[in-house]
């Protein structure tokens, strides 16, 4: 099976053909969203086949290459396109697939009469392509090639309502914003590169071989920088501070293309380069500590943004953003194996309220539209109620929420709860835990908050449409339910392959069966902490696990118990605490200003700069010196212009005299 | 037999003749004309010189230059044919479009 495991991005890409070059002729809906979805199952059922074909084998023997040629060969430089089968990898192309498949059927239901349906599941499939590539290519060029394609097709999907100028301001602002990731991970790959090659005549950018000479990566500024440099790619691309503001701006695109890119998929690229590359962060406490701060930030900073926000996909995009936050500080703290499960199960549970939510909008517009209302259908204040209407939505929203939320025996809770325990008990970051975990924990519990005001204000309570309004609306079509039940079902079981040890040792010696299949990705790191790596091991009693368990499960319930007493049994209580501080909730329902900020530290001038240059230098020195030239030769071309008078007598008067002056020439010499 | 300094002298008068023709005269036809008439006196310098070297390439020469004069002549009357059908006229001077 792992000789076919080119097939995956193939099939995609074979989709992308179809579609993009027959797809207005071919016009039936059911024949397009069949060919993509179809394409994407394939490649679903091969990462299956792979999957079974590397749990058969022994631990150590886990990892595949297959070259299929050589891509670039100059010098000592050389790429493939080849593909790298690891557990860490398979598990992406699991996720990617699975989860891609999902929405691809859903956006069948949900995209049913839109104008460019051929274009929406090219770009659909394009992006499942590059995202495969980025995942599962063996060199990071052939990653970088799928990042970049990543980003493109988020650019476009963003803009998919180009006609809408919000659509395209957001498509343009993802894109910049991802552009100075991209030029990080650039300066990343080609220090490292000159770095192993300059110093140890390494010279390669293969996954594998760079694996394999972990050793001559030492602790240092150089490695410091290295991984720096690749951090701040990951900003970009996985919406971390500085560089998130574009993922709720991103909101503008179609919710399937949320789910499957802003939320489940593509934002969790960074997380996965950087657990591919941990033996290049965990020689590096600096860079491990910055990756810790900006995660814990991240995670509160968009969690609180998140309490105010009225649009229900908002919320959500915030919420996303915290998350990534929470994988981040996993990766910061070396427990790139909590980082990666964390990104499994949110993948599962916010793919489940995306695409919950994008129901709750179909069926809202719907209504809104028989009203023949401007209201906001995204709009949460013209909500409310929706439970009864819509069981199957509410249901699998109601689960997905629990899980995010933090509830034991849910998934969010065992991904969750590991890496608080981490970030508290890690040997890297010394007293700078305790903050890690405040904020993690803080940020759990306005997690649990606001997903669930987000439900009470959406589900329940009384409804703020007309009669006549809320009498049309209605549950969606089975394509867009069937996605929600299976991912309410991962929502709810995902989590239980990735147990704690203590936890596991209660329910009778259940092992973590997660950190034991990608234990051969972080062996390295595993074993350079424990023969001589920085800091001591602390030693946490099992008590204070428990406890610290204990501890989150509280916060978790005190949110939902806070969600509850303020938007069901007391409804009018937030708009009193609105009034009383009026600059608070202004702040962050502005989202703290921090686009304002941006704004006007980075944006305007840029654009000054930019019309200087445009106006200062452009016109008045490139245009003058080629204005100039042109002038010059008009001039002399003016003066010579009276030697041609068109008079056949003159040219012939010319002639004779020519001839004249050389035979004389000749004569008289 | 006269000597060859009389037919290259008559030659050369004519060339001169024909010269001026072609730069003063404003009728196309009589430009036309003295072309001719220089060809024609370059022809008698190769007669002359045949004679006098007793040699016949220029004999052959010449008739190259006819037969090519005649060529000419066709080309020339019937872009001059051309030319009144167009302008009503056969003056040079108001063939000037190439100008400015």
């Amino acid at each position: 099976m792992f000789e076919y495991v080119w097939l995956i991005p193939l099939f995609p890409l074979i989709g992308v053909v179809i579609n993009g070059l027959f797809g207005k002729k071919i016009k039936n809906e059911t024949v397009i969203g069949g060919i993509a979805a179809g394409a994407v199952f394939g490649s679903f059922l091969v990462a299956c086949g792979i999957l079974f074909q590397l749990l058969s084998l022994p631990g150590e023997e886990r990892h595949f290459e297959k070259t299929i040629f050589t891509w670039i060969s100059s010098g000592n430089f050389k790429a493939d396109i080849g593909f790298l089968i690891d557990p860490l990898s398979c598990l992406m192309l699991m996720v990617v697939t699975g989860i891609g498949f999902l929405i691809h059927l859903y956006s069948i239901g949900y995209m049913h009469g839109e104008e460019g349906f051929y274009r929406y599941f090219t770009y659909l499939n394009l992006f499942t392509f590059s995202m495969l590539l980025l995942v599962s290519g063996n060199n990071m060029l052939l990653m970088f090639v799928g990042w970049e394609g990543v980003g493109l097709c988020s650019y476009l999907l963003i803009g998919y309502y180009f006609h809408k100028k919000s659509a395209g301001d957001a498509g343009k602002k993802a894109f910049v914003m991802n552009r100075i990731g991209d030029f990080g991970f650039l300066l990343g790959l080609f220090t490292l590169y000159w770095y192993l090659g300059g110093t140890h005549n390494v010279w390669t950018i293969n996954f594998r071989e760079l694996a394999s000479h972990a050793d001559l990566i030492v602790p240092g500024a150089i490695t410091t920088t290295v991984a720096l440099c690749f951090f701040l790619g990951a900003t970009g691309k996985s919406a971390q501070i500085p560089l998130y503001t574009w993922l709720p701006d991103a909101m503008e695109g179609p919710t399937p293309v949320s789910a499957l890119i802003h939320a489940a998929t593509m934002v969790t690229a960074g997380v996965y380069m950087i657990a591919r590359m941990n033996f290049i962060y965990i020689k590096s406490p600096t860079a491990l500590l910055v990756i810790a701060c900006v995660g814990a930030a991240t995670a509160l900073f968009a969690a609180t943004i998140g309490t105010a926000q009225n649009d229900i996909k908002r919320v959500l995009a915030y919420s996303t953003v915290s998350q990534l936050g929470y994988m981040f500080l996993a990766m910061g703290v070396g427990a790139f194996g909590a980082g990666v499960f964390h990104l499994m199960t949110h993948a599962f549970f916010k793919a489940c309220l995306f695409l919950g939510s994008g129901s709750v909008i179909h069926a809202m517009h719907h209504a809104l539209h028989h009203e023949h209302s401007d209201a906001d259908p995204q709009d949460m204040r013209n909500m409310g109620a929706l439970k009864a209407k819509m069981p199957v939505t509410f249901a699998t929203f109601l689960l997905a929420t629990i899980a995010i939320a933090g509830i034991p025996g849910f998934a969010g809770f065992f991904s969750k709860d590991e890496i608080l325990w981490q970030a508290f008990s890690n040997p890297h970051h010394g007293s700078a835990n305790m903050l890690l975990w405040g904020a993690g924990a803080v940020a759990a519990g306005l997690t649990a908050f606001y997903m669930f005001r987000l439900v009470f204000m959406t589900f329940f309570g009384k409804t703020r449409l007309s009669d006549k309004a809320f009498h049309h609306l209605h549950e969606s079509p089975w394509v867009i339910t069937v996605p929600l039940v299976c991912l309410a079902f991962l929502s709810v079981v995902g989590g239980w392959i990735g147990v704690p040890k203590v936890l596991g040792e209660v329910l009778g010696g259940m092992p973590n069966y997660f950190e034991h299949y990608l234990e051969p990705v972080f062996a390295y790191s595993t074993n350079y902490m424990l023969h001589g790596g920085h800091g001591a091991e602390h030693a946490h009693s099992i008590a204070m696990e428990w406890g610290l368990m204990g501890v989150s499960v509280l916060i978790a319930c005190g949110g939902i118990a806070l969600a509850w007493a303020l938007y069901i049994v007391a409804p009018g209580f937030p708009e009193k605490f609105v009034s009383t501080f009026p600059v608070l909730h202004r702040a962050v329902y502005n989202k703290w200003y921090i686009d304002e900020i941006y704004d006007f530290a980075f944006v305007n001038p840029c654009k000054a700069c930019g019309n200087f240059l445009w106006k200062g230098f452009d016109v008045v020195v490139v245009d003058g010196i080629v204005n100039g030239v042109a002038s010059v030769v008009r001039g002399i071309s003016g003066l010579l212009r009276h030697l041609q008078t068109g008079m056949v007598h003159n040219y012939a008067f010319s002639m004779a005299l020519g001839v004249v002056v050389i035979v004389g020439v000749y004569l008289f010499r | 037999m006269l000597a060859i300094d009389n037919y290259l002298i008559l030659s050369a008068i004519m060339f001169a003749i024909g010269t001026v023709g072609v730069l003063t005269k404003r009728n196309a036809i009589v430009i036309f004309m003295c072309i001719e008439l220089m060809l024609n006196a370059v022809n008698l310098t190769f007669i002359a010189f045949s004679r006098y070297l007793g040699n016949l390439d220029g004999q052959v020469f010449v008739f190259f230059v006819m037969t090519v004069a005649a060529a000419e002549a066709a080309v020339g009357l019937a872009l001059m044919i051309a030319l009144y059908k167009n302008r009503e006229s056969i003056d040079v001077e108001d063939v000037n479009l190439m100008k400015l």
